[in-house]
């Protein structure tokens, strides 16, 4: 997993709340078996004014001039600003892979679904989550400026402006400590092989029908 | 000190450790398996040279994808891309070991459908699925939620998952439901009492008289959807009915362990002074049919009422959410819900295929016909089995004879990622659990009601109350 510590980029504004993982990754790109080449197709619906379809070539697909994403200099940034609810919908993790395809590390919002909010931690997408008002102040300065930019400190949990205003943020110590040094969970649960099995032994005491 | 709740104990008894943040490795049971969330999560495994931990702990089964037409299955999947995805979970299966009910096995059907059938999903259970409906499961006194697909590679590999406690969260439904008011309406209308964010960070339990008069098809509905309510994880707690369900399944404890399983199993309640962090009552002898007319599950009225007006909504983020909403669904506020035409009619996906659903809808179309203006109005079984049972009771020419296509078992036009969708500008009354842009096909318009009145629209061609049908 790719780390992460400090980051500053351009912030698009996203203003609307309950964006779906349907609407992040329509569901015909979720026939793909590869983890990776979904950010073309990241908010396909809102993106492009023709249907489309896994196989085809994007480039040469009409594409939305009043989508924030499709406008530059929105198309290179790194930081997503969205209202409540962000994500919420299917567990559907093509929808982190297709934002961080795209190019974006962070989003920002009031809140997130669970289950996206999770998933993001896995992929080295930064999910942060400020106060509504707060979110409110920066998409009017986001607005008033193209381009505007944010830098967010993970070690410090803060979110600085461009005048410097610093908002802190919350964020687990166990997410925050694998982000940082971006540590794979999985080879990190295996160094307590010895206790799981020790649990298994004892479920299979209290429990032997779970176990075929 | 107080007592605990359902959830509480599940935790407890599944951690295997904590760190110091309070992040619990957390001891998974079952895991279930499907397709779409999968292949990169054994692509992984490969990578990394890793083994799956507990194959016995695995089912899986391909339903997002798989065709729903029989001469279509027998011929194969004609998608060339759905095709690869659909052999990568059999050979995935085959190389590490799991069991998997293939595309043709009578078995096959949806994963959450499949689960409790089986008698896979067992109480006191923790169970996860890469699918946000894992928390239907939670209808047996069972911890499940849906999880990632780097979720799905940690199960497959360590068998455990780190996860953080939620806050507890009940919903009490009290008193008793009015005729042709049924368990999608009940969990319609919570999700537009309490908003779609409403359980986020909560294990939300299900409780009060109206839910255990319930039978556990109604409670896997409700659970099912506690998700579009925000709630990872939705139960209701043991009884009698949970038992009475599981006992004789396929994966059901085998005679010699069946007492002592359920004498486990009947300790899985809330305790009686047990604290949740928000509770919510609803009287359900208040709860109307439900229709949702927008495009997040908590923009629901109930059937007699308006398209809302989002001029008088005060909160301005709100207020344009719903004229977007309105703009996409193509209707006009303060429209009647009953002046609604419907395109499109479909009867299934995980919330709402299973036996007691078919029975409910054939109920209403029995010796009826679909309207003219009703292009399509199709049922798709949740499984195999379901199907088999179906045809057994003669339900299937009962929706043949009124004009219903009679389908094969798979997710469908729940999410239209195989042939069955709605083309752009259609309208349909589902039984299923997203009302999202696109969700059925792109600019599909999607509303939310039980089987019973989607047969209802079918037969009148819009929205109609079933309780005067
Ligand atoms: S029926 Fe729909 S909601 Fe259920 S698992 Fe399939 S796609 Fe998901």
């Amino acid at each position: 997993m790719e780390k992460f510590t400090k980051h500053t980029g351009i912030v698009a504004p996203l203003d609307r709340p309950n964006v779906d993982t349907d609407a992040i990754i329509p569901k015909q790109y979720l026939k793909s078996i590869k983890r990776s080449g979904f950010g073309p197709n990241a908010f396909d619906d809102w993106r492009y004014l023709d249907p489309g379809e896994p196989g085809m070539d994007n480039a040469t697909r009409r594409i939305n001039p009043d989508f924030v994403l499709n406008q530059s200099p929105y198309d290179q940034a790194t930081i997503l600003l969205a209202r409540e609810n962000f994500g919420c919908g299917s567990s559907r993790e093509h929808a982190v892979w297709a934002l961080d395809d795209f190019g974006f590390r962070s989003v920002i919002a009031p809140s997130f679904a669970d289950i996206f909010y999770n998933n993001s931690f896995k992929n080295g997408l930064l999910p942060i989550v400020l106060d509504a008002e707060i979110v409110d102040e920066l998409f009017k300065r986001v607005n008033a400026k193209k381009g505007y930019q944010l830098s967010i400190d993970l070690e410090a949990q803060k979110v600085i402006t461009e005048e410097g205003d610093e908002f802190a943020f919350e964020v687990d110590g166990f997410r925050k400590y694998c982000l940082l040094n971006g540590l794979d969970d999985i080879g990190l649960t295996l160094q307590h092989a010895d206790e799981i099995r020790a649990y298994e032994a004892k479920r299979k005491q209290a429990e032997p029908w779970l176990f075929a | 000190m107080a007592g605990k709740t359902l959830y509480d104990k599940l935790f407890e008894s599944h951690t295997v450790r904590t760190e110091d943040d309070g992040t619990a490795l957390l001891y998974i049971d079952r895991h279930l398996v499907h397709e779409v969330t999968s292949p990169q999560a054994f692509e992984g495994l490969r990578l990394a040279g890793r083994k799956v931990w507990r194959q016995d702990a695995a089912l899986a089964v391909p339903d997002h994808n798989v065709p729903t037409v029989a001469a279509d299955r027998q011929a194969g999947i004609t998608d060339p891309v759905a095709r690869i995805q659909v052999q990568a979970l059999d050979n995935n299966c085959q190389e590490f070991g799991i069991t998997e009910f293939s595309m043709d096995d009578i078995r096959q059907g949806i994963v959450h459908v499949i689960g409790p059938e089986q008698g896979a999903t067992l109480p006191g259970m923790t169970l996860v699925c890469g699918d946000s409906h894992t928390a239907t499961h939670g209808a047996f006194g069972t911890m499940a939620f849906g999880v990632g697909t780097s979720e799905v590679e940690h199960v497959l590999a360590t068998q455990c998952l780190l996860q953080k406690k939620m806050q507890n969260m009940r919903i009490n439904v009290e008193g008793t439901l009015g005729a042709g008011v049924t368990a999608k309406d009940v969990v319609l209308a919570i999700i537009g009492e309490i908003g779609t964010a409403g359980g986020t960070g909560y294990a939300m339990e299900f409780a009060g008289s109206a839910i255990r008069d319930m039978s556990m098809e109604g409670r896997m509905t409700i659970c099912n959807m506690a998700i579009e309510a925000g709630a990872r994880v939705g139960m209701v707690a043991v009884d009698e009915k949970t038992i009475d369900f599981v006992k004789g399944r396929p994966f059901a404890p085998a005679e010699e362990y069946w007492d002592q399983a359920v004498a486990l199993w009947k300790e899985l309640h809330s305790d009686e002074d047990a604290v949740f962090d928000r509770e919510v009552t609803l009287d359900a002898a208040a709860i109307k049919p439900q229709v949702t007319w927008g495009t997040s599950p908590e923009m629901v009225v109930a059937v007699d009422g308006n398209v809302p007006d989002p001029a008088q909504e005060s909160d301005s983020v709100k207020a344009s959410g719903m004229q977007k909403a309105l703009d996409y669904m193509g209707l006009t506020a303060g429209e009647a819900i009953a002046d609604i035409q419907v395109d499109k009619v479909f009867i299934g996906s995980c919330t709402n295929s299973r036996l007691e659903d078919i029975r409910e809808a054939a109920a209403v179309i029995k010796g009826r016909k679909v309207a003219d203006n009703i292009k399509l109005a199709m049922v798709v079984p949740g499984s195999g089995l379901i199907k088999q049972q179906a045809e057994k009771e003669g339900l299937d020419k009962i929706f043949i004879d009124a004009g219903f296509e009679w389908r094969e078992p798979g997710c469908s036009m729940c999410l239209a990622m195989n042939a069955d969708r709605l083309e752009p500008g259609e309208r349909c009354a589902s039984t299923s659990n997203r009302n999202f842009e696109g969700r059925q096909g792109q600019g599909s318009r999607t509303h939310l009601v039980s089987p019973a009145m989607a047969s209802a629209a079918a037969i009148a061609g819009h929205f109609v109350d079933v309780r005067d049908f």
